[in-house]
């Protein structure tokens, strides 16, 4: 329920409507959309970030929160750890159970590799499961794999690595065939064309979707595929290191139950690192809306073994995160929402900004609405938020539209006392996605042997900012690869003797550029207090 | 508005005083927990967070979200890790749906004594005693819309007396819709054909051949389709 100061403040959404109804507000000009990333993009400014001393990345700029971790010490550091007796014996080891994870667990599999998934949380608690807009690929008559492409370089800043970005699009219809011929339940027409819409930044409709869990969809059919082949999972296991052979070869990873905190030590003929993001690092003090097991751990333990980083001070800040209600501060409203005719509106009713700029852009500009122009409408915890108008959706599209294409933003809201339907909801950029990553190749390997990884941990196909619906695309199509690749090549790869030297190596080089370790990383999970006094 | 007030909550049993305003899982964290299990998205759409609680006064055993469910005076709650369920093995590449499917998956379905307790423990409002009554029946295509919003927290499945996991039927309709029942896409099967053919290869040089500028050039005079 919003309190009686924020229900006078809707009401000028409502008296504005009609002036705005059917009436396109411009987009940004390129100097305009400059102009206000630079102003007010959070990785446009120095504040919040630091200069690695230390590791391949050395003298490149990070989030401060990563950067701590990055220079971290090791959990292994005093710890007696016999790699002669060998828990866990595989050909590939993946770590983390989202949708890259399992996209690889299944092509593996299928070319006869024993594979072994590690995840922290349950198989699936993952940012996969959560995503709800959709999907893109470039398999409409009006459209094709070069458009798609002039799309992401775009929305990159030209900046995405272009042999990444062109496997990206190509492999795009075949992803999709893979999941729907695994049953995934796109929303179609009656002959089975598939509904595709706009999403920011896109010049064609080419975004794929399950209504408003796309990404559950996907990640619930893959997992039961996952079981169907009887792939072995180990839950609440998170890695928290790397191991190497003898000659620098990925060769494993010590796994740390959640509950009893006992040490397990994998050998493995591949590693494909598939953690996903770093959301809940909460960068420069922004709410998230990432699952709680998003702490960068691949970044930081893909580091440590002399992975390289790219772009992985790019972060993706999705404009609209939920403002109020506080239950679920951070949370997502998807793109989806504005892809439907829903736009942003300051605490005079008026739009500021076209709807689908791209999210860096639109982000950028709801920030300066709130934090420079000050008509951000207040909310009761003491944050600003912009109104999205939710139910020009209904009269774009019919009444119904809402509950019929976003049932979990509907449900999400109507839990705490809110229809979205009937009254503008309050929106905040929220913390969303890790732009970059462990530089990959097309096959999602590594410059370290053996060490593949895919999904949302890799760096480079994105450039420095990622649109809506790449990132599902991504995880399935480099997750897929990384998966055939590695179990193509595991039989020719013979393991030395397994070490940790070089974590014993990152700790004296850390010393010998006079980096002081506070934290042990990885993070593995956060804590939380809510306001609690510590 | 009340929304500094505190309130107590009982957590495995212990009293905490924590504000109102918090979902279950905030208390816990609030109360000093650090969360293990039970946790996964934080938003409603994993299903990881099931809890069981009980308002003090009223004797009635509840389940709900613990992501998304607001504290309550006088709440007892006590977090479930998961539930287990019953999950048969299948090669969907192998079989066709038909009016035996699920009877030879999950026989227990026809067990229903339509209690519906699974309907109303549903924490997403979904019709689950209707939904099984489409797999019944072999309507899978029934069963997959009515299911469609399912996060298969185990909720339902915890409460059905005739041992019936709702989420794992409901998945098999929803492949089996996906896969057999609506018709496959002609648009992607051709565009898959086209790439593989090397139809595309050509236009996409093209743009990967191009500098910075006239990429720039290229996307800043792109049209954009409706
Ligand atoms: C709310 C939300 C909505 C989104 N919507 C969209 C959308 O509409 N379209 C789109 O394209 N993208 C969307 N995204 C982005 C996209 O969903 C993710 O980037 C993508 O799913 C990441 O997949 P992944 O497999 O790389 O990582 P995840 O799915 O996050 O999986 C990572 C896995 O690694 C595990 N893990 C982490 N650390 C360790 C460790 N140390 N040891 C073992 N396991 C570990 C985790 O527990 C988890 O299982 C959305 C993201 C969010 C958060
Ligand atoms: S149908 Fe069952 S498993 Fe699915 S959301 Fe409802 S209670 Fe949970
Ligand atoms: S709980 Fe079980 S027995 Fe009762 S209505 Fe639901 S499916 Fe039928
Ligand atoms: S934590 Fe995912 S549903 Fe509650």
């Amino acid at each position: 329920m919003y309190t009686a100061e924020m229900r006078e403040l809707s009401k000028k959404v409502e008296e504005t409507r009609s002036q705005r109804i059917g009436i396109n507000f411009p987009r940004m000009s390129p100097e305009g959309k400059i102009d206000v990333l630079n102003e007010n993009h959070p990785d446009y400014s120095d504040k919040g970030f630091m200069y690695l001393k230390h590791g391949v990345n050395k003298g490149n700029r990070v989030p401060n929160e990563l950067g701590v971790l990055l220079e971290g010490k090791s959990k292994l550091e005093n710890f007696q750890i016999n790699l002669d007796k060998i828990d866990y014996d595989t050909d590939i080891l993946i770590i983390g159970g989202g949708g890259a994870g399992a996209a690889a667990a299944l092509e593996a599999h299928n070319r006869g590799a024993k594979v072994l998934i590690a995840t922290k949380l349950r198989f699936g608690d993952a940012n996969t499961m959560m995503a709800e807009g959709g999907i893109q690929a470039a398999d409409k008559p009006n459209d094709s794999p070069a458009k798609h492409y002039l799309d992401v370089m775009g929305g990159g800043h030209y900046t995405n690595v272009p042999e990444l970005a062109s496997t990206l699009v190509k492999d795009a219809p075949s992803a999709i065939k893979w999941l729907d011929d695994l049953g995934v339940m796109f929303d179609k027409e009656n002959d089975g064309t598939m509904i595709t819409n706009h999403g920011g930044g896109t010049s064609r409709k080419r975004m794929h979707s399950a209504a408003d869990y796309s990404g559950a969809e996907i990640m619930r059919v893959m997992r039961d595929e996952v079981r169907n082949k009887e792939i072995e999972v180990l839950e609440f296991s998170p890695v928290i290191e790397l191991l190497l052979d003898t000659d620098g070869k990925a060769a494993g990873a010590i796994i740390c139950d959640l509950e009893t905190k006992r040490n397990f030590v994998v050998r493995a003929k591949t590693v494909i690192m598939a953690t996903g993001g770093a959301g809940r690092l909460h960068y420069q003090g922004f709410p998230t809306s990432n699952h709680y097991g998003a702490t960068a751990d691949g970044l930081v333990m893909g580091y440590r073994v002399g992975a390289e980083l790219a772009f992985a001070d790019t972060i993706q800040y999705h404009p609209t995160g939920v403002a109020y209600p506080s239950q679920i501060f951070g949370a997502l409203v998807t793109e989806k929402v504005r892809s439907l005719g829903a736009t942003p509106l300051n605490i005079h009713g008026e739009q500021f900004v076209y709807h689908l700029e791209t999210r860096d852009v639109e982000a950028s500009a709801i920030i300066k609405e709130c934090n420079i122009k000050g008509n951000g409408i207040p909310t009761p915890s003491g944050g600003y938020g912009v109104w999205l108008d939710t139910p020009l959706i209904e009269m774009i599209h019919g009444e119904g539209t809402i509950e019929k294409k976003l049932p979990a933003m509907m449900r999400m809201y109507l839990k705490f006392g809110l229809d979205m339907r009937k009254k503008p909801i309050l929106v905040y950029p929220t913390l969303h996605y890790q732009n970059g990553g462990l530089l990959i190749d097309k096959n999602g390997q590594t410059k370290i042997k053996n060490l593949y990884v895919a999904g949302e941990c890799a760096g480079g196909i994105h450039g420095t900012n990622r649109l809506m619906g790449n990132s599902l695309l991504d995880i399935i199509v480099f997750g897929r690869r990384a998966g055939i690749h590695a179990g193509e090549n595991f039989k020719d790869i013979k393991i030395k003797d397994l070490t940790f030297d070089h974590v014993k190596k990152y700790h004296k080089d850390l010393k010998n550029n006079g980096v002081e370790s506070r934290e042990f990383s990885p993070m593995i999970l956060p804590t939380y207090n809510h306001g609690r006094e510590k | 508005m009340s929304e500094k007030k505190m309130i107590d909550v009982y957590i495995f049993g212990k009293k905490y005083t924590v504000p109102s305003t918090l979902t279950i899982m905030d208390s816990m964290e609030y109360a000093g927990y650090q969360l293990t299990k039970g946790c996964g998205c934080r938003s409603g759409f994993c299903g990881a967070c099931s809890t069981i609680y009980r308002v003090k006064g009223d004797k009635e055993l509840k389940i709900a979200l613990a992501c998304q469910t607001k504290v309550e005076d006088g709440m007892y709650f006590t977090q479930l890790p998961f539930f287990p369920g019953e999950k048969p093995l299948y090669d969907i590449d192998k079989f066709k749906p038909t009016m035996d499917t699920m009877a030879q998956f999950y026989p227990e379905i026809y067990k229903c004594i339509g209690c519906n307790s699974c309907t109303n423990g549903c924490p997403q409002d979904l019709n689950v005693m209707q939904y099984i009554a489409h797999a019944q029946r072999g309507e899978f295509e029934k069963c997959a819309h009515g299911s469609f919003d399912c996060v298969s927290c185990g909720i339902c499945a915890s409460r059905c007396p005739a041992g019936i996991t709702h989420y794992n039927v409901a998945l098999l309709a929803r492949r089996l819709t996906g896969k057999y029942i609506v018709p496959k896409t002609e648009h992607l099967k051709d565009r898959v054909a086209e790439i593989a053919a090397g139809k595309h290869d050509k236009s996409l040089k093209e743009v990967m051949d191009k500098n910075v500028e006239e990429l720039k050039e290229l996307y800043n005079s792109r049209d954009i389709s409706k």
